[in-house]
This record gives C-alpha cells, sequence and structure tokens, in this order.
C-alpha cells in the first residue's frame, strides 16, 4: 500500500461522515443544527487537505488504481467548495421542511464523496465505484421528500433509467476489458495503442460508454430524466445535482475517454458532436416553452452540457481546458441561481414558477441582482465569466474544423438568450405577485452576495482559472 | 512602483463604488469624505510617480494583467507612466481634487449629492485608465469610460428636458467620433497586428509608403487613413468643427462638470491622444495639415461665437472650443510639447474660470444670464480677483501661464512649412483679439458697471462658502506661476525627449528654440509681439463697449443683423444637423420600419421564426411525456442510432 497519504482528503471525507451518521443518531431534535456544523466542518477540512495538493503533488496509489494529478485536485475543490456554498443555501430549505436532517447531510457527504473517487480515480473499477456512490446518494436524497408525490415519482424515475444507464456502461466497460485484459486506465490506453487499435469489441464497448456519460451529464437524446427529476425534486436537491456532479462527470469524461480510450477519439468526437448539436438545439428551444422555473434551468443545463462537450469534439487539450473551465463556471453560477430560488421557498411556499420571480428586485434586492448576474452569465454576456467559457469553448472548436458546431451553438445561445431575458425583465419590470419582503439570513446573503461576485470578477480576470485549467493538460 | 500605480486609479473608483452604491447608507459627509479621500490619495501617489518618472527616471512600462490572447492579439491591462503621462495624472487628479471639494458646497442643496460625487470620482479612474494606458484597447475603454460618465453628468438634472436633449446630443456626436477612433485602432491591429503601443510605434515604420484602396480605385497611405481616424475619434472629444456641437449644450451639467470635466480634462483627452500618438502622426504630412487646419478653423470661428453669448457658462464654453483648436493647431504643427503645455495651464485657469462662473451662479441663486448681472464686484471680492486672474491668464496677458503657452503655439504656427500652416498663423493671430474681446465683456457684464439684478437676488447676493472659494484660490495660483516656471524645460529643455516624436523636417520647436531660449526671452519679446498688442486692443474694445458706450453693441447688433444672426446661429450647424441627421435619420428610420421592419423583419423573420420555433418548442414538448417506458426508449433508440453510425460510417 504505497503513497496512501496522495488520498488523504477521501479517506478523511469517509470517516467524517461515518463520524456525522453517528453522532446525528444520538442528537436530539432541537440539535440538528450540530449536524448541519459538523458537515460544513468536515467538508472544509477536506476542501483544505485538497488544496493541499493543488501544484506540484502527483502520483498514483492502491496499485494505480487512485491517481492525483494537475486535473484532480483543482476540480476536488471547486466540487467541495460548490458543496460547502450548496448546503448554506440548503439548510433553511430543509429545516422547513423537516426533510429528514440528518440523513440528508450524511447521503450529501457520500455523495461528495463518490464525486471525488470519480476525479481521481485511474481504474475502471474505480470509476464505477464512484459512479455508483455517487448516484445511489442522489437516488436516495431525491426520495428523501416522502411526502411529496412528485418527488417520489422523480425518485423512481431516475432510479430506473439510472439503473439502464448503469447497466450499459458496466456493458461497455466489460467490453473494453474483454478486447485490452485490464482495468486500469493507462495499460488500456497502451493495450489499445500498440495492438489492433480499431479493435470492433473496443469501439462497441466505447459507445455503451459514451451513452453511460450521456446520462450521467443528461446529454439528448438521454436527458429525458433531467427535467422530471429537477422538477420533481425538492429544490435543495436539484441544486445539488444540478452543480457539482457535472465537474465530476466532465472529470469521468476526461479519465476514460482521454486516459483510457483517446487512441478512439475519432471515433468519440463524431458521437459527441451528435450529442452537443441535439442537446444545444432541444435544450434551448424547450427551454422557451417552459413555465416552470426549475424545468426551465433543467432545460438550460441540457444546452449547457452541450457547450461543454463542444470542447471534448476538439479533442486537444486546448479543447480539454476550454471544457474544464465550462464545467467549473457552469457549476458556480448555476449554484447561485438556485441559491435564490431557494431563498425565495420560505415558509413552506415553493418557487417553482416563472411568476414568482415577478418583481423579486423590489422583493430583495441581492437575490435579483445575483440572479440576474447568474442569469447573464449563463446566456453568455461579457464580461461576465459565462462569455468567457462560451468563448473559449467556441474558438477551440473552431480550431479544430468544427465550424458548423460552432455556428449552432451560436444561433442556439441567441434562442437561449430569450428565456434568460425573459426572466430578468419579469425580476426588474413586472410588478410582483405577492409583495412582501423575502429576507434571508446573514450567512446566506453573504454566500450569495460572494457567489455573484464571483461570476462577475472571475468574467473579468478568467486568467486566473483559465491558466489552472490549462496547467492540468498541459504536458 | 507596480503596486503604487495600480492603486492611482483604483483609488478612485473604489471611492465611486462605495458612494455610487452605500451611498444612502454612508451619508452625505461620508461620502463625500471617501470620495475626495480617493482622489487626494490618487494626487499624493502620482506626486510619488512624478518623483520616480522625473526625478529619478525610472520610466514605467509593464502590463498587469492579460485579460485574453486571441489569434495572437493580447488584450492587456497595462500602464505606461513616463513624463507625458505623469503631467496628465497630476493635472486631472489635482483638478479633479479641487473640483470634488468645490462641489460640497456648490452641490450643497442638491437630491443627487451622493451620485454626483459617485459618478466624478468614477470619471477621475477612467481618465487616469485612459493616460496611463500603455495598449490602444485600454485607451479605447478610458475613452468610452470618460464619455459615459460625461453622458452620464450632463445628464445628471435628468428631469430637465434641455439636459436630456443636451446630453442625447452628447452621445450621438461622441459616436461619430468614436466610430472613427474605432476604424482607426482596427487599422492599427490591421497593419500592425498589435495593440501595444511600443510594439505600434516599431511595426509602423515600415508601413511608409504602403496604400490600401478605399472604395475602388482611390489608393490612401495606410498611416494617413490610420492617423485621419484616429483624430476623427479626437475630434469627436475634443469637440473640433465639426463635431464641436456637444460640447456647448453640455453645459446643462452641473458647473463642477463643465471644469472638470467639458474644460480641464475629459475633453483634452483628444489632444493628449495624438500626442501620445506623436511617432504614428509624424509619419503623415497628409494628416498633419488636416489637423492643423480643422484646429485653425475652431480656434478663431468658435471664438466669435462667444462673443455673442448671453449665458455665462456658454461664453466659457466657446472660449474652450476655441482654446482647445488652440491645441489642436500646435499638434498639427508638430509643436506636441506646446500643445501638451498648454492643455496644462488652460486646464488650470479655465479650470478657475468655469469655477468662479460658478461661484457667481450660486451667489446668484443660478442665474446664469449675464444681463441680469452686473456690479458684482463689491459682492464677490475673492470670484472676482480669481475670475481676472483667470481671464488675463486666458487672454495671454504677459507673465501669466496663458501668456506662455498660447504665444508659443502662435510662435511654433509661424515656424510651420506645412500646407495650411498661413492660414492656421492668421486663424490663431486674430483669435487672440477675439478671445480677449469676449473674455472682457464677459468680465466686465458680470463684475463691472451697474447691477441689473432684481432686489431680492441683491440683497441675498453674497461670498459662497469657504469649500467654494479656496479651489478657486488654489486655482489661481497655477494660474499665475505655472507657465513661468515648467515653460523652459517642458518646451525647451529635455522633459519630453523619449517621448515625444518629431521629424526633424517639420521640427518647429526647435525653430523656434534659435530666436527664444526660454520664459525670460519671450518676456523680453513682448514688446515687439503682435498677439500682446491684439490682446490689449480686444480688451480695451471690450472696455469701450461694455463699460464706456453700453448702448453701442446694440446699435452695432442692429446695423450689421446678418452677421450677428449667422454667429447667433452658430453657423447654422445645430439646425443643418437637427434637419439633416436628426430628421433624416428618423424620417428614413420611419421608412425603414414601416416597409423594412414591420414587413420584412418583424413579419417573417422575428415573428416568423419565433412563431416556428415556438411550434417547434412545442412539438418537441410531446416527447418529454412523463413516462418512463417511453423515457427508456429513447435512451435504447439512441444507443442504436449511435451504434450504427460508427458500424456503417
Amino acid at each position: 500500500m504505497d503513497n496512501l497519504h496522495l488520498a488523504t482528503p477521501e479517506i478523511f471525507m469517509l470517516f467524517a461522515s461515518c463520524a456525522v451518521l453517528v453522532v446525528d443518531l444520538f442528537l436530539k431534535p432541537g440539535q440538528r443544527h450540530m449536524t448541519y456544523w459538523l458537515t460544513q466542518g468536515s467538508l472544509l477540512i477536506t476542501l483544505l487537505l485538497t488544496y493541499g495538493q493543488v501544484g506540484d503533488t502527483a502520483g498514483t496509489a492502491f496499485s494505480g488504481a487512485y491517481t492525483v494529478d494537475g486535473m484532480s485536485a483543482v476540480l476536488k475543490s471547486w466540487i467541495l467548495l460548490i458543496a460547502i456554498g450548496g448546503f448554506v443555501y440548503t439548510r433553511d430549505y430543509i429545516k422547513d421542511r423537516e426533510i429528514a436532517n440528518g440523513e440528508y447531510y450524511v447521503l450529501g457527504l457520500f455523495g461528495v464523496m463518490g464525486m471525488m473517487i470519480m476525479t481521481s480515480s485511474n481504474n475502471l473499477l474505480t470509476i464505477y465505484l464512484g459512479l455508483e456512490l455517487l448516484a445511489l446518494s442522489l437516488y436516495a436524497m431525491v426520495a428523501l421528500y416522502r411526502s411529496n408525490a412528485d418527488a417520489s415519482e422523480a425518485a423512481m424515475k431516475y432510479f430506473v433509467l439510472g439503473a439502464l444507464a448503469s447497466g450499459m456502461l458496466l456493458y461497455g466497460m466489460s467490453m473494453v476489458y474483454g478486447s485490452t485484459g485490464s482495468l486500469d486506465l493507462a495499460t488500456i490506453s497502451q493495450a489499445l495503442t500498440t495492438s489492433d487499435a480499431g479493435s470492433t469489441g473496443a469501439r462497441f464497448g466505447l459507445t455503451f460508454i459514451i451513452v453511460g456519460l450521456a446520462f450521467k451529464l443528461g446529454a439528448v437524446p438521454f436527458h429525458m430524466w433531467v427535467p422530471d427529476v429537477y422538477d420533481g425534486a425538492p429544490t435543495s436537491v436539484t441544486l445539488y445535482i444540478s452543480t457539482a456532479p457535472k465537474i465530476a462527470a466532465f472529470a469521468m469524461i476526461i479519465r476514460l475517454l482521454v486516459d483510457g480510450l483517446e487512441v478512439l477519439s475519432s471515433d468519440w468526437t463524431l458521437m459527441f458532436a451528435i450529442l452537443a448539436a441535439l442537446s444545444l438545439v432541444v435544450g434551448n428551444l424547450l427551454a422557451i416553452a417552459q413555465q416552470n422555473i426549475k424545468r426551465m434551468l433543467a432545460y438550460s443545463t441540457i444546452s449547457h452540457v452541450g457547450f461543454l462537450l463542444l470542447g471534448m469534439v476538439a479533442a486537444n487539450p486546448e479543447g480539454y481546458s476550454a471544457s474544464m473551465f465550462y464545467a467549473i463556471t457552469y457549476a458556480f453560477t448555476t449554484l447561485a441561481a438556485f441559491g435564490v430560488l431557494l431563498v425565495l421557498s420560505r415558509n413552506g411556499e415553493e418557487a417553482v414558477m416563472l411568476d414568482d420571480l415577478s418583481g423579486l428586485f423590489r422583493r430583495n434586492a441581492l437575490a435579483a441582482t445575483v440572479m440576474m448576474v447568474a442569469l447573464i452569465s449563463l446566456a453568455g454576456v461579457p464580461p461576465l465569466v459565462g462569455f468567457y467559457a462560451k468563448l473559449s469553448v467556441l474558438k477551440a472548436v473552431i480550431s479544430a474544423g468544427y465550424v458548423w458546431l460552432a455556428v449552432i451553438a451560436v444561433i442556439m445561445s441567441v434562442v437561449g438568450a430569450f428565456y434568460y431575458l425573459r426572466a430578468i425583465k419579469m425580476m426588474f419590470f413586472d410588478d410582483p405577485v405577492d409583495s412582501s419582503e423575502v429576507p434571508a439570513r446573514m450567512d446566506v446573503n453573504a454566500t450569495l452576495a460572494v457567489n455573484g461576485l464571483a461570476v462577475v470578477v472571475l468574467g473579468i480576470f478568467p486568467g486566473w482559472i483559465m491558466a489552472v485549467c490549462v496547467r492540468a493538460f498541459a504536458g | 512602483m507596480k503596486f503604487i500605480y495600480t492603486l492611482i486609479p483604483l483609488c478612485p473608483l473604489f471611492a465611486a463604488i462605495a458612494a455610487g452604491l452605500f451611498g444612502k447608507r454612508l451619508g452625505r459627509v461620508m461620502s463625500h469624505r471617501v470620495t475626495i479621500g480617493g482622489v487626494a490619495m490618487s494626487f499624493l501617489l502620482s506626486l510619488i510617480a512624478f518623483q520616480q518618472v522625473v526625478l529619478s527616471g525610472n520610466t514605467f512600462n509593464e502590463s498587469i494583467y492579460t485579460w485574453m490572447v486571441s489569434g495572437g492579439i493580447r488584450f492587456e491591462v497595462g500602464f505606461l507612466v513616463d513624463r507625458l503621462t505623469v503631467l496628465m495624472m497630476l493635472v486631472v487628479t489635482f483638478v479633479s481634487l479641487m473640483v470634488h471639494i468645490y462641489t460640497i458646497g456648490y452641490m450643497h442643496d442638491d437630491d443627487g449629492y451622493q451620485r454626483f460625487f459617485s459618478y466624478i470620482s468614477l470619471f477621475t479612474f477612467s481618465m487616469l485608465m485612459l493616460v496611463m494606458s500603455n495598449n490602444f484597447m485600454q485607451l479605447f475603454f478610458g475613452w468610452e469610460a470618460v464619455g459615459t460618465v460625461s453622458y452620464l453628468l450632463i445628464g445628471f438634472w435628468y428631469k430637465r428636458d434641455t439636459a436630456i436633449f443636451a446630453n442625447m446630443k452628447a452621445f450621438l456626436v461622441n459616436r461619430v467620433g468614436d466610430f472613427g477612433f474605432i476604424l482607426g485602432i482596427a487599422a492599427v491591429v490591421m497593419y500592425t497586428g498589435s495593440l501595444d503601443y511600443e510594439e505600434v510605434f516599431v511595426k509602423a515604420q515600415p508601413l511608409i509608403g504602403q496604400t490600401m484602396s478605399i472604395m475602388g480605385g482611390f489608393e490612401w497611405s495606410v498611416l494617413t487613413v490610420i492617423c485621419i481616424c484616429l483624430f476623427i475619434g479626437a475630434m469627436g472629444k475634443s469637440a473640433q468643427m465639426p463635431l464641436h456641437v456637444w460640447l456647448p449644450d453640455s453645459m446643462e451639467g452641473p458647473t463642477p462638470i463643465s471644469a472638470l470635466i467639458h474644460a480641464a480634462t475629459m475633453v483634452t483627452a483628444g489632444i493628449f491622444m495624438v500626442a501620445r500618438m506623436s511617432p504614428l502622426f509624424e509619419l503623415s504630412e497628409t494628416a498633419l495639415s488636416f489637423i492643423l487646419v480643422i484646429g485653425a478653423l475652431t480656434a478663431f470661428l468658435m471664438g466669435l461665437i462667444g462673443i455673442v453669448q448671453h449665458d455665462i457658462k456658454r461664453v466659457v464654453a466657446y472660449s474652450t472650443l476655441s482654446q482647445l483648436g488652440y491645441m489642436t493647431v500646435a499638434l498639427g504643427a508638430s509643436a506636441y510639447s506646446a500643445a501638451i503645455f498648454h492643455l496644462m495651464t488652460h486646464a488650470f485657469f479655465k479650470a478657475l474660470l468655469f469655477l468662479a462662473a460658478g461661484s457667481v451662479i450660486i451667489a446668484l441663486h443660478h442665474e446664469q444670464d449675464m444681463r441680469k448681472m452686473g456690479g458684482l464686484r463689491k459682492y464677490l471680492p475673492i470670484t472676482y480677483w480669481t475670475s481676472l486672474i483667470g481671464s488675463l491668464a486666458l487672454i495671454g496677458f504677459p507673465g501669466l501661464s496663458g501668456f506662455f503657452s498660447k504665444d508659443l503655439i502662435i510662435e511654433a504656427v509661424h515656424e510651420s512649412t506645412l500646407p495650411g500652416a498661413t492660414l492656421a498663423y492668421w486663424a490663431v493671430l486674430a483669435g487672440v483679439f477675439v478671445t480677449a474681446f469676449y473674455s472682457f465683456r464677459m468680465f466686465f457684464l458680470v463684475f463691472h458697471g451697474k447691477s441689473r439684478m432684481d432686489e431680492h437676488t441683491e440683497e441675498h447676493c453674497h461670498e459662497p462658502p469657504n469649500v467654494v472659494t479656496w479651489p478657486l484660490i488654489a486655482l489661481a495660483v497655477p494660474s499665475v506661476i505655472i507657465g513661468f516656471m515648467t515653460m523652459g524645460p517642458i518646451v525647451f529643455g529635455q522633459y519630453f525627449e523619449g517621448v515625444i516624436f518629431v521629424d526633424d523636417s517639420h521640427n518647429v520647436i526647435e525653430r523656434v528654440r534659435e530666436h527664444t531660449t526660454g520664459a525670460m526671452s519671450m518676456l523680453s519679446h513682448v514688446p515687439g509681439s503682435k498677439a500682446f498688442y491684439l490682446a490689449m486692443a480686444g480688451v480695451f474694445f471690450a472696455w469701450f463697449f461694455y463699460l464706456v458706450k453700453p448702448e453701442w453693441p446694440a446699435k452695432i447688433q442692429s446695423k450689421l443683423g446678418f452677421l450677428h444672426r449667422i454667429l447667433d446661429k452658430k453657423y447654422g450647424f445645430d439646425e443643418f444637423n437637427q434637419t439633416v441627421f436628426a430628421a433624416g435619420s428618423v424620417g428614413i428610420g420611419a421608412g425603414l420600419w414601416r416597409f423594412g421592419d414591420q414587413g420584412v423583419i418583424d413579419g417573417a423573420v422575428v415573428n416568423g421564426s419565433a412563431q416556428g420555433i415556438g411550434k417547434l418548442a412545442g412539438l418537441a414538448r410531446l416527447s418529454q411525456s412523463g413516462y418512463l417506458f417511453h423515457y427508456a426508449f429513447a435512451m435504447i433508440i439512441g444507443l442504436l442510432v449511435m451504434m450504427s453510425i460508427f458500424l456503417f460510417i
């Protein structure tokens, strides 16, 4: 067991999660806030441990099944940071609705651990392990709100379809194993290069793997679960699903397709090109037709997945780093948008319809401003961070020769701008349906402000993250 | 030093954010303390920069942050702090500081107090970004940012229709200039592939003789096109004919703004920019001639209009136009150092004149018509004396700062051999008489003669508070001495060596140096100077017409009604713009709207595509049926399609 210290963050996370689970058992109902603080504390310490690895630390552990490199530490830090912010936003929401408190946090922690394992895995089995750890936590989190029929239905759909997708992914992995004789990604890569690269078995496996990945990301035509789950799940869980797991899914793509199957890149770029184009078109068009804001954001996610895949289509370090930038910035921008929705969903009311946003500026100026910044950034307007993310992805895809894809992406961004701007117009210019003020806790306000500011500041200084993303794929 | 230079523009920015976003919470007093503190800090740090650059000789040229690299062109934020920059920084921060303090008194009763402080601090930030830039992108940022703030401030009293009209006008006219400017920058990027000043200047040398064809057969020198485009930008910002029309109207803004933005700093951005680009402009004599002629026309014709104005601020505004014309003439004659020198002296005495006019306006409860003033000398002694100093400096009375800079420009133009130089020489010389006449016409009408105020105003007329008078005194000091003190080093010394480039074939300053060596020798030439006698004649006629025979101007006006009407209508620029451009474009717009927009675009393209997309969305929505087996089915179909794609392709 060499280099175990590399896995310190995950190991700590495991112990901490179990500790939270056990401590929660002995807490009286009035002491539930202890669980919250323990959760945040564990995440924070894990974040510090992970952040310590950013930079030079690199190596493998567990006989090569686990790896730390330039990409993993950065992505894990962001995952943890976003999880911390997400829990700040969700705290009051789940308390109000009495969604089983302790379990929610513990499942959240296990999900984060799953994402970390996905990000750091170097072996087909580890990837699958991390993925299922995350997926099972998510199924349970969606189902936690038992008194709500929509949530139960969403959980059922998510579970069945997720199982189908996992089955396909596992089937694909088994075919890759069959044709290369290894589970280790580096060995697979070597085997494919040296031997018969075009082996039909491996390519068959690749297709199944891509279906699995596309499902996890929510790319068209494997996106059907996204709107139903986003809509049916409690908003706190929607926030959780739509943010950090996207970063983890990106990491999984890199691990599987770049670290393992890069030899087959001519095959998977074509598939990604199709998935990206479909996602861009379907996501943006359907978002327009939505009156429900959670569904609208669900379709918006699908269209952003299309953008994320564009960078992968380029299949070169420039494209990968552009996609990485996109995944990170998308995650924390969406975090802000859902954070505002959670602020609105107070006192048992749910902010689900677009009308609930009307006149928000007069009810809570900070929330409205943060929402505006987030939506404009998602629409890709300079100087916000979403503009730079789109620009760098488009640059990568154009220099790789896929001009038609870039044209679709740009046209669809224009279509997309419509529904973002409509929401902004409602917040600032329409009269509120319910004109009562929407108060928020101090820590939520502070997090919202920092989150909104990050969208602005990182848009003006994109170099701070971009440099890290470029370094992750250099050499 | 990098840190200090970064801090110089950031201090006012943070102050502006604080006063702008948290103004209500900070309250009036804290807001002005914060913004004045920010600008004072900038001024002090600029002094450190002066010490570093001028006294220790450490020019700074570094990029602070790379925004992005696209197609081999770097978009950066960077500072070039050399002797030219430092001079501008000192002028901007000093005048801005004075105006900040003065504003406490001037805006005392205004509801938009905090908003005003936030804007002027934001302006200081933008202007500093503009002058400190080391590349074209940041220059353009600063250029647009000062334009935006100017727009906001002209329309500061947004409930007045005239203010809204004026800021709309300023906005539109500046669009024309900025369009030329960005074309110029685009041409620079196209032919040199860089935005960085240093690189562009090096790469411009091989462009000599290269031509480009615009609109078919005509071949143009690339450098001439670049320089003229850039100068069109300067014409908009520095209000040169025919893009000057916005500046007189900008007087709708509060007076401190007229002093800071529309006299001392922002309008000189164009002058600064041309001086900064001297290595480019020196390569195109055509562009220089163009600049010379435009400047000369502005200097003379705009001064004439000043004679017939009744609004005290408008007289000073036309005077500003005319003085900007002088600076432009100097640029055209390649006397860049003289232009910058005049820019500096003008900043002080013109800010002084504006603030003095503002002081009069406060004392008379916001009355601006000179026909309702007169005899104010005994009520406003400090304003009186400082105005006198400002006016004398403006007309170029020997020894005061304006004398050195203006006479130098006249001398320099006299030496120039470029086409148009003769016209320019006579225009600026005649301009001296005009300047003296309108300045003292205003001075006598306001401070001397019989009082024409109504009783109520006269009773309450008194010197405004200290925050108003102190900046007047603080500006009067440099208006007197700055010319004498700095002329030697700036113009005749080595101050601008390595910063401003002048081609030997039109180095007029070198030729002036043959017979004039410095401030003292300039003073000794006074008895033989045409300009001096013209200025004195101007003062004399003003005295004669407005104090000795006050009934004469009206008689002359009725005799020469035709001339008066031309001047009164400001040569018809406004009417022309409004009937041809404004009404014309509204007409074209209406036509296009009816046929093109409503018919084709709205009908077919927008509504058509919107409806199409709406229908498509409705159809696609059907696929989201909510049934689990439909979803699973779609996934399997997707898998099959992807399989077949790679099996059969």
